[in-house]
């Protein structure tokens, strides 16, 4: 569903991805993991354009990301994202931030987009919370929200880059299980996370990475099991000590 | 001198009204003026049109160095002799006012538009939003909220600061205050009156200032 093929991507003349290549099939779930600095951010904020590139090319569904002619606000609409910092609408409540994109790009009516936000508050476990603030939402509880945001658009696919990075430990796993549901019911996925409990629990594959490069792309148990290169075993062994 | 004579005062009054109608319009018409010119300034100095943004930025730091009586001279003196007829004080005042507070309003603006973290228009565009809609959506409501002190500060700022047309004999609230404290040998209550509602206007706008600020922080 998501081919991503020999991506380059510089910063002036400073090259920050390498030759990037990967695959994602349809109802499956992707780990993107490496050491800070590894581009990783970079290389799922280049599936839905948010990060323009200059050699290689990927296609959601078919459709070129990097092509001038591209839709890429229709493209977005399909593809869920979830920020490390959560991202919410600080102006708007709760609900008007889960309505916005449905309202305005999807066209919905306001009572269709309330219900379908109440819908999914309902199953994040928030909708006592639907006319709060973000600003008076814990960090779990505001990821839950913009994980339902991004639901909210009946995405294809959704992209999480980092998304328990932000947050105290024991707000972590209320993330990870909304996360887990997700995964469990064939959603496509790409997850930047550190999170290896959760990719040995259900990422298909893992995609390491070092420096703006793919070192290992493996499915997950033979990603942990044996990682070819050093410099994953050497990353493992660091994450995984204690 | 005697006591404060109230009956004295009421008499004056009218004509202290009608300097404060100028000043209030004065101020009004150059936080208007100066509001839409700064916004485009600050459009142009956020664009990605590098000559633009440098003109722009040179705008700004060129009205930021000077001193606004100087430019109200200008106008005023300068003009007139090319122009070959005379302008109205006022009008030269408020040109001076807008081409002034536009540069101060100019970076108000960016800074509050700069305020919004970029992760914010990264996620508006992510949903699907367009540039456009990511701005008037996400993006203004929140720049808005976060320059409205700062925005009524500056114009408070220039409501004190349309007293400068003094200068150029318009007949503002501090000078109708001036002339008939002169004309009636009454300087001493027509500048303590002057300085009281002075006062009193800008506190006012200060406390008004700082409970929308409260309110409407995020």
């Amino acid at each position: 569903m998501i081919e991503i093929e020999h991506l380059s991507k510089w910063y002036g003349d400073f090259r920050v991805l390498t030759d990037c290549t990967t695959t994602v099939a349809q109802g499956e779930v992707i780990v993107v993991c490496g050491p800070s600095g590894s581009r990783k951010s970079t290389l799922i904020k280049c599936v839905n354009g948010l990060e323009p590139f200059e050699e290689g090319r990927i296609a959601v569904e078919s459709i070129s990301v990097g092509d001038r002619k591209t839709d890429l606000p229709k493209l977005r609409a399909r593809i869920g994202m979830v920020f490390q910092n959560f991202e919410l609408y600080p102006h708007m409540s709760v609900t008007e931030n889960i309505c916005l994109a449905q309202i305005k790009v999807l066209k919905r009516g306001k009572a269709e987009a309330v219900a379908r936000a109440r819908a999914l508050l309902e199953r994040v476990g928030l909708i006592d919370h639907a006319e709060k603030y973000p600003g008076n939402l814990s960090g779990g509880q505001q990821q839950r929200v913009a994980i339902a945001r991004a639901l909210a658009m009946d995405p294809i696919a959704m992209l999480f880059d980092e998304p328990t990075s932000a947050l105290d430990p024991e707000m972590i796993n209320e993330v990870l299980d909304v996360m887990v549901g997700l995964a469990e019911e064939g959603m496509t996925m790409i997850v930047v996370t550190h999170e290896m409990g959760f990719a040995r629990k259900v990422a298909d594959r893992v995609v390491f990475m070092d420096e703006g490069r793919i070192v290992e792309d493996a499915p997950t148990d033979v990603f942990f099991a044996a990682p070819r290169s050093e410099r994953a075993r050497l990353f493992l062994s660091k994450i995984l000590q204690h | 001198m005697g006591g404060f004579d109230l009956a004295y005062l009421t008499a004056a009054l009218p004509l202290l009204w009608e300097g404060m109608q100028v000043t209030l319009l004065l101020t009004l018409f150059g936080v208007v003026g100066g509001l839409a010119l700064g916004a485009m300034l600050a459009v142009l100095r956020l664009s990605r049109a590098r000559l633009l943004a440098t003109a722009a930025a040179g705008y700004v730091t060129f009205f930021r160095s000077i001193p606004i009586l100087l430019g109200i001279f200008w106008f005023y003196f300068l003009v007139p002799i090319w122009l070959g007829h005379s302008i109205d004080g006022f009008y030269a005042a408020l040109v001076g006012f807008v081409l002034f507070e536009a540069a101060y309003f100019c970076e108000i603006i960016r800074a509050g538009i700069q305020s919004v973290r970029r992760g914010q228009i990264l996620a508006g565009l992510a949903s699907g939003l367009s540039y456009r809609q990511t701005m008037r959506a996400i993006v203004l409501p929140q720049a808005l909220r976060n320059m409205l002190p700062v925005l009524l500060t500056q114009s408070i700022n220039l409501f004190k600061g349309t007293s400068l047309v003094y200068i150029v004999g318009v007949r503002d609230f501090l000078t109708a205050a001036d002339v008939i404290g002169a004309r009636d040998n009454r300087i001493v209550e027509m500048y303590g009156i002057a300085a009281l509602v002075y006062f009193v206007i800008c506190f006012a706008a200060s406390l008004l200032a700082r409970r929308l600020q409260r309110r409407y922080a995020i």
